[in-house]
């Protein structure tokens, strides 16, 4: 989106090391951990979950070195269970509903509407506090022994039967919730009520449609399983009979009560980096992203169907057959936004001028793996065939190509293309290009035997496994090991980068919108003079440049 | 299909063929639209690829067909999928008459099942080919989960409840039984096989197996060791409603509904027996028998109850 112009055209800007920066200015570490500026504490915030990824990381290899022979042979059962439930906790908690927002989020809302900073930059500050707290709960739980009822917390076995630090764990994610709710509630007000003077709703980047829509789940969401996880804690330490039936409760009340915030937590974790694509895609072929109002409500519509398809985990369970037709009829509406996304993508790219720098390659290889995630939902989300397939390998491969296929390539995507601006450095192209294309395909050769094995009917969380099986498990290990280079290089490199990469200048990609009309990398007020918008984003015209 | 390298599981039930056809057909949509979305965005990447570092390409305007097309498409898609899935879960839902009664009880980390004559395996199942079996489930601890790949369905075994399953079988082997539902340690140990036979073999095992009482006589012992006869008596003339000919009738309440006296409301009847008071029995305090016993205890006495319900003649 253009703006009216704010700060001097890029050639009179003195060099980033002779100007302050939000890098700069100051340089103590206190001056770091106790900062208010979005753009630190996005830092801060990318820091973090880099190292809760590794964990997680490890946690995962773990899982695939057992996996690789049927028998179970490298891990107790206990310590595979363990491996298992931290790779989840780690993944989903620690690092993949915090990962775009509270990073490129944070580092781009307050410029995406022309502010100074987040409406309340002392609570952003704290969210990450809260954030950082609740991952020491975490991994106090891990020092503690471990935890082995997995990510889900499933009672009664976490509430009464596991021997296993749940209570740790549970309050770790608990704490870690308010984090992410007060992200979610500042980031709603600074788009409400901070955006410039003519930025109209409609003038907003899509990512701040996605990150909107986000923060409306987490604020209404999150509460939900807070709730749910202490009531855990409190049937585990003083035997509440919420869940377990010998103390009066009943276990279906906490599977409803979890999915009604962990089936939208999975849009908490998507919708961001459908954002973030959206913006990469637009940028990398120079136009204007295709039915830009369709694409945005649809974020909308998918955050609002999010809230009321939970019970398509629980065919399975009992559930009454009438609830379970309209959870699936609602599961299925979800299809159409998410589709609609995808080929406004390519309306995009068609006629476009399209780069293959390094984010145009995560975006390619989001544009695949999203796809295959999206549609092989239509077998879980179909009774008929979900009642084979669930619980099984299937579902495992299914999230893994939403999750990580999407979400964590979105996020390798949108960090690679504001790197230039967070940092005022260029990354290493080449290598970029590289690790972008390997973990392409050591994605697929991860995930991909799992469906073939899920179908097959192996089960999730199995220690040891029928012989017949075997095959598939070691495609998947290999791959496993493809796809761990794939993630350590850009880790490597994107460091080596932040002290010694190449200087840019302001707008390396030539694209549109207000984070490339400022410096790189930023002041720390961001803008230096107010800021004035008049135009649709988006708007590439041959007379802009 | 290749020995080493499945890609299906064996189909032996008759509903299996079934979720096949309907798994075909959504990977025939998956591959159309995988590769379709996935060729077109290569294909554009290359033909419009950046010709020159500041290039400007034509801007995009707006078509309706395009966007009438692009949710028309995929909404049609996903209903006929929903509609037939949906179906196909509906058939397989109720179980059909004649159904042959099996009890599992689900137990850190083993699989008890009960023959209604009385036989009893672990982790074991065997039944005859071509009859219908109606599992009615629970468990001691924890959830778990009751899956045949071969049967392509599984249902979870939730404690608390009771959840049923059924299949039949239509061809002879021998398949896995898995416990679908994280339970702990051992849950991958969890495991077993279900055993379809001919009828004839089917005899033959029976036969040769030990046959304990069945499960209504052990019921009926319970009923008696336990005291329930002391006041459920068989002419109503006891401190407490009669059970004969109660299993699957409605119950008029004390607080004015109506129940229908199933396995679920005669097992909450036990371990909880204040929960659903028969109209006119309000003043009689009967004990919970909750902690006594077992959830296996339960089945047989609520086989037992079963058994005092005078049976129109079924001719086999």
């Amino acid at each position: 989106m253009s703006a009216t112009l704010t700060t001097p055209p890029v050639s009179t800007q003195p060099p980033a090391e002779h100007r302050p920066t939000y890098l700069n200015i100051t340089k103590t570490i206190g001056s770091w951990l106790l900062t208010l500026d979005h753009k630190r504490i996005c830092l801060l915030y990318l820091l973090s979950i880099a190292l809760f990824f590794s964990i997680g990381g490890f946690a995962a290899m773990l899982v695939r070195l057992e996996l690789l022979t049927p028998a179970g042979d490298f891990l107790t059962a206990d310590g595979y269970n363990k491996a298992f439930t931290l790779h989840g906790i780690m993944m989903v908690f620690f690092f993949l509903i915090p990962s775009i927002p509270a990073t490129m989020g944070n580092f781009l809302v307050p410029i995406m509407v022309g502010a100074k900073d987040v409406a309340f930059p002392r609570l952003n500050l704290m969210s990450w506090y809260v954030f950082m707290f609740g991952s020491v709960l975490a991994i106090t739980s891990v020092l503690l022994g471990g935890v082995d009822t997995g990510w889900t917390f499933y009672t009664p076995y976490s509430s009464t039967y596991s021997n296993s630090a749940v209570t740790f764990a549970a309050l770790g994610a608990f704490v870690a919730g308010f984090s992410s709710i007060l992200t979610g509630l500042n980031f709603m007000v600074t788009i409400h009520k901070m955006r410039a003077p003519g930025l109209t709703w409609f003038r907003l980047p899509l990512f701040m449609w996605a990150i909107y829509s986000t923060s409306v789940i987490q604020i209404l969401g999150t509460p939900v399983v807070a709730i749910t996880l202490v009531m855990v804690a409190l049937e585990r330490t003083l035997q509440f009979g919420f869940f377990d039936p010998k103390l009066g409760g009943d276990p279906i009340l906490f599977q409803h009560l979890f999915w009604f915030y962990s089936h939208p937590a999975v849009y908490i974790m998507i919708l961001p980096a459908l954002g973030v694509i959206s913006e990469v895609i637009s940028a990398m072929s120079r136009r204007k992203v295709y039915g830009y109002t369709f694409v945005a409500m649809s974020s909308v519509a998918i955050a609002i169907i999010s809230f009321i398809v939970w019970g398509h985990h629980m065919f399975t369970s009992g559930q009454s057959v009438y609830a379970g037709m309209v959870f699936s009829f609602l599961t299925f509406l979800v299809a159409i936004p998410s589709a609609i996304k995808v080929f406004n993508w390519l309306g995009t790219m068609y006629q476009g001028s399209i780069s293959f720098a390094t984010p145009m390659i995560y975006a390619l290889g989001f544009l695949g793996l999203f796809a295959v995630g999206g549609l092989t939902g239509l077998f879980l989300a179909a009774m008929g065939t979900d009642l084979h397939m669930h619980d099984t390998y299937f579902v495992v491969a299914h999230f893994h190509y939403i999750m990580v296929g999407g979400a964590v390539m979105g996020f390798y995507a949108g960090l690679h293309y504001w790197w230039p601006k967070i940092t005022g450095r260029a990354y290493p192209e080449f290598l970029g290009q590289v690790a972008g294309t390997l973990m392409f395909f050591g994605f697929n050769f991860t995930f991909f035997p799992q469906f073939l094995v899920g179908y097959l009917g192996m089960p999730r969380r199995y220690h040891a496994y029928p012989a017949e099986m075997q095959v598939f498990n070691i495609l998947s290990s290999v791959g496993a090991s493809i796809l761990a280079i794939a993630y350590i290089l850009p880790a490597i490199y994107l460091a080596w980068s932040f002290f010694y990469g190449k200087r840019v200048g302001d707008n390396p990609w030539e694209a549109k919108g207000l984070e490339w009309e400022i410096p790189s990398p930023p002041p720390t007020e961001n803008f230096l003079k107010p800021v004035v918008v008049t135009e649709e984003p988006y708007t590439y015209t041959k007379e802009a440049h | 299909m290749w020995k080493d390298f499945p890609l299906f599981p064996e189909a032996a039930s008759t509903s299996a063929r079934d979720v096949d056809l309907l798994y075909f057909f959504i990977v025939a949509i998956n591959v159309i639209f995988t590769i379709g979305v996935f060729a077109v965005a290569v294909y554009f990447a290359i033909k419009y690829r950046r010709k020159n570092e500041h290039e400007i390409p034509p801007q995009p305007g707006h078509s309706t067909l395009f966007e009438v097309v692009s949710s028309a498409v995929p909404t049609v898609i996903v209903m006929i999928i929903f509609g037939w899935g949906t179906w196909l879960f509906y058939v397989n839902y109720i179980p059909p008459k004649g159904a042959m009664d099996i009890f599992v009880v689900g137990k850190q980390w083993m699989w008890k099942l009960q023959h209604p004559e009385g036989h009893r395996e672990i982790n074991e199942l065997h039944i005859p080919v071509g009859q219908t079996v109606k599992l009615t489930m629970t468990t001691e601890d924890v959830l778990h989960s009751f899956y045949v790949p071969a049967f392509r369905t599984k249902k979870d075994v939730v404690p608390g409840h009771y959840t049923t399953l059924w299949f039949t079988p239509n061809k002879v082997g021998k398949y896995h039984l898995f416990c679908a539902e994280y339970c702990g340690t051992q849950h991958s140990g969890m495991i077993g096989w279900v055993h379809v036979m001919e009828p004839a073999d089917y005899e033959a095992w029976l036969q040769g197996t030990v046959r304990g009482e069945t499960m209504s006589q052990a019921g009926e012992r319970l009923f008696g060791r336990l005291g329930c006869n002391t006041c459920h008596k068989a002419d109503n003339s006891g401190r407490c409603p009669t059970l004969e000919n109660v299993f699957n009738e409605p119950v008029r309440l004390a607080n004015g509904q109506t129940v229908t006296a199933d396995e679920a409301y005669l097992r909450e009847s036990i371990l909880k027996p204040t929960a659903k008071v028969v109209a006119g029995y309000q003043n009689q305090e009967m004990p919970s028998f909750q902690g006594q016993v077992s959830e296996d205890n339960v089945l047989q006495l609520v086989a037992y109850i079963k058994s005092l319900k005078k049976q129109p003649e079924v001719k086999k």
